[in-house]
């Protein structure tokens, strides 16, 4: 039965170095020693922490970037646009302006045109109604004198005449 | 939860008793044979293990060389302290008796046990050393003892030169002593404390901590051959002691929900209550004596196992000769190694068990029962 038995002095001397041990230990071992493994993993957390955010503020760069440039390229293609649309209007209006500036001239091209047209022929009216009388005059004239003279001198008096 | 409990109750039972007839068993053979303790008579293998297995007031390293150890008890007349060589003869066995030039007390050694002998010591040592009567306590430092002390003395300087490691290589990766014991320490932490206790693990971290290694290394301790049989952890006063403090914690560390539950437990009609009542103070207190039962009778089992096959060989060599010794040790060897083996895996898996097993008390103790 001695094996079944424990012993007194053992159980004594086991009670005194297990509080011992645990005293001891837990003040200079384990409390450190976990403290320390808490703190590295709570470090190593930390770093992969700012790692992952570090990546995510990075993407977010790179999206601004992006989206700055798309901007960028849009309002380039507005200008040119306007510019274009600008160089379009000027030209027509342009356009316009010399066709009204033609008209006018040409307008006014007819007009005196017209009016040395209509002086001309007043002109050549009073011509002709001279020339008229003049050969009524020498018709009257020959006439009286000779009927062959009468047409030898209309002929010669329409070749006096120059229609000029 | 239950079922595993009744399961390790019942093997540690069945262990137990197993153990008990066996050194019945043997200390009946070895009766015979103790009186003349070297004649040549047969081999004792029973003798010879109980021997080792039990506690001891020397160091027997080998057969001529033995450390005797301080005796130290406590009388009624004050303290003696004295050599255990004290008791030794000529031959180095302790048949002698020892006269205190202090108390005046007489003792001597009887069969594993110190006792204190009236005036006629003489005659009474003849006679077979009839006790007279305990009225002393004996707080020798013996074989256990200093187990105990090596085991401490291992796990301090082991421990706080690790974390010394800690401190110096603040925030860095483990290296060596400090990078073989973290993984443990992570285990014990991560695997047996979280799971078992929730949220609270943090208090009970040290004694977790302490136990675990105490045992392991005190199962170590017992496997080291030449170091007088050490069998710390195969003792029931040392499992009984660490049992205790297992039982102190929990029970301190408890809340109202858990001693509720033994009260009245959840879902149980109120005239079964008186039935319930025995069984759940008894698993109270069953659970440390498993725990105390289990370790012990383990660690003792395969210290007498391995002991088993060693006298095998001493067995065959009295009773058929050397020759057959010879023959018998080629696998009493190859059967002492695989059991060492097997003991190295024992050793780490019983404090492992220990620990595991205190810390699913102490998540019970302090576990939330709001949902009641």
């Amino acid at each position: 039965m001695d094996i079944v038995t424990p012993g007194f002095g053992l159980v004594f001397w086991m009670t005194l170095s297990f509080l011992i041990i645990l005293f001891l230990l837990k003040k200079f071992a384990w409390s450190p020693i976990l403290k320390s493994i808490k703190e590295r993993e709570d470090s190593i957390e930390d770093a992969l922490e700012s790692a992952a955010k570090a990546k995510e503020e990075m993407r977010k760069l790179q999206d601004n970037n992006e989206s700055l440039l798309q901007e960028a390229r849009a309002e380039r293609d507005q200008l040119m646009k306007e510019a274009r649309e600008t160089k379009d209007q000027v030209i027509s209006e342009a356009k316009n302006k010399a066709k009204e500036e033609a008209e006018k001239i040409l307008t006014a091209a007819r007009e005196e045109i017209k009016n040395e047209k209509a002086k001309a022929i007043g002109e050549l009216k009073d011509q002709v109604a001279a020339i008229s009388f003049d050969i009524a005059h020498k018709v009257l004239q020959d006439k009286l004198s000779e009927a062959d003279m009468q047409k030898d001198s209309i002929q010669s008096a329409l070749k006096e005449i120059s229609f000029n | 939860m239950l079922k595993i409990k009744e399961q390790s109750v019942a093997r540690g039972l069945k262990i137990i008793v197993l153990t008990i007839l066996t050194s019945a068993a043997m200390s009946a053979f070895a009766s015979p044979a103790s009186d003349s303790t070297h004649s040549e008579e047969g081999f004792n293998a029973g003798e010879v293990i109980m021997h080792h297995v039990l506690d001891a007031n020397e160091i027997h390293i080998f057969d001529g060389l033995s450390i005797p150890l301080p005796i130290i008890l406590y009388t009624s007349q004050g303290l003696d302290i004295f050599s255990f060589g004290n008791f030794w003869d000529d031959h180095h066995h302790p048949t002698m008796t020892y006269t205190s030039a202090s108390t005046g007390n007489t003792y001597a050694y009887n069969h594993g046990h110190i006792v204190q002998v009236g005036d006629m010591a003489e005659e009474l040592a003849h006679a077979g050393w009839s006790v007279s009567d305990h009225s002393f306590l004996d707080f020798s430092i013996t074989k256990n003892v200093a187990g105990i002390f090596l085991a401490a003395i291992i796990m301090i300087l082991l421990f706080t030169s690790v974390a010394r490691a800690y401190a110096k290589r603040d925030g860095k990766a483990p290296k060596g002593l400090q990078s073989f014991m973290e993984p443990l320490i992570l285990f014990i932490r991560d695997e047996v404390a979280k799971p078992s206790i929730g949220h609270k693990y943090d208090r009970f971290m040290p004694f977790l901590l302490s136990i675990f290694f105490f045992i392991w290394f005190g199962n170590l301790l017992g496997l080291v051959p030449f170091l007088g049989g050490l069998n710390i952890t195969g003792n029931i006063a040392v499992t009984a002691v660490l049992a205790i403090f297992t039982f102190i914690v929990t029970s301190f560390s408890a809340n109202k929900g858990y001693w509720m539950h033994i009260v009245a437990p959840p879902g149980v009609p109120w005239w079964l209550l008186p039935i319930m009542w025995p069984i759940e103070i008894l698993g109270v207190f069953n659970k440390p004596i498993v725990l105390c039962l289990r370790l012990f009778a383990n660690i003792t089992a395969g210290h007498i196992i391995i002991l088993s096959f060693t006298c095998l060989i001493f067995i065959f060599n009295s009773s058929s000769g050397a020759g057959a010794a010879y023959g018998v040790s080629i696998g009493s060897v190859l059967f002492s190694v695989f059991m060492m083996c097997l003991e190295l895996l024992v050793a780490f898996l019983q404090a492992y068990v220990f620990t595991l097993l205190s810390a699913l008390y102490f998540g019970q103790a302090v576990e939330d029962h709001d949902h009641h």
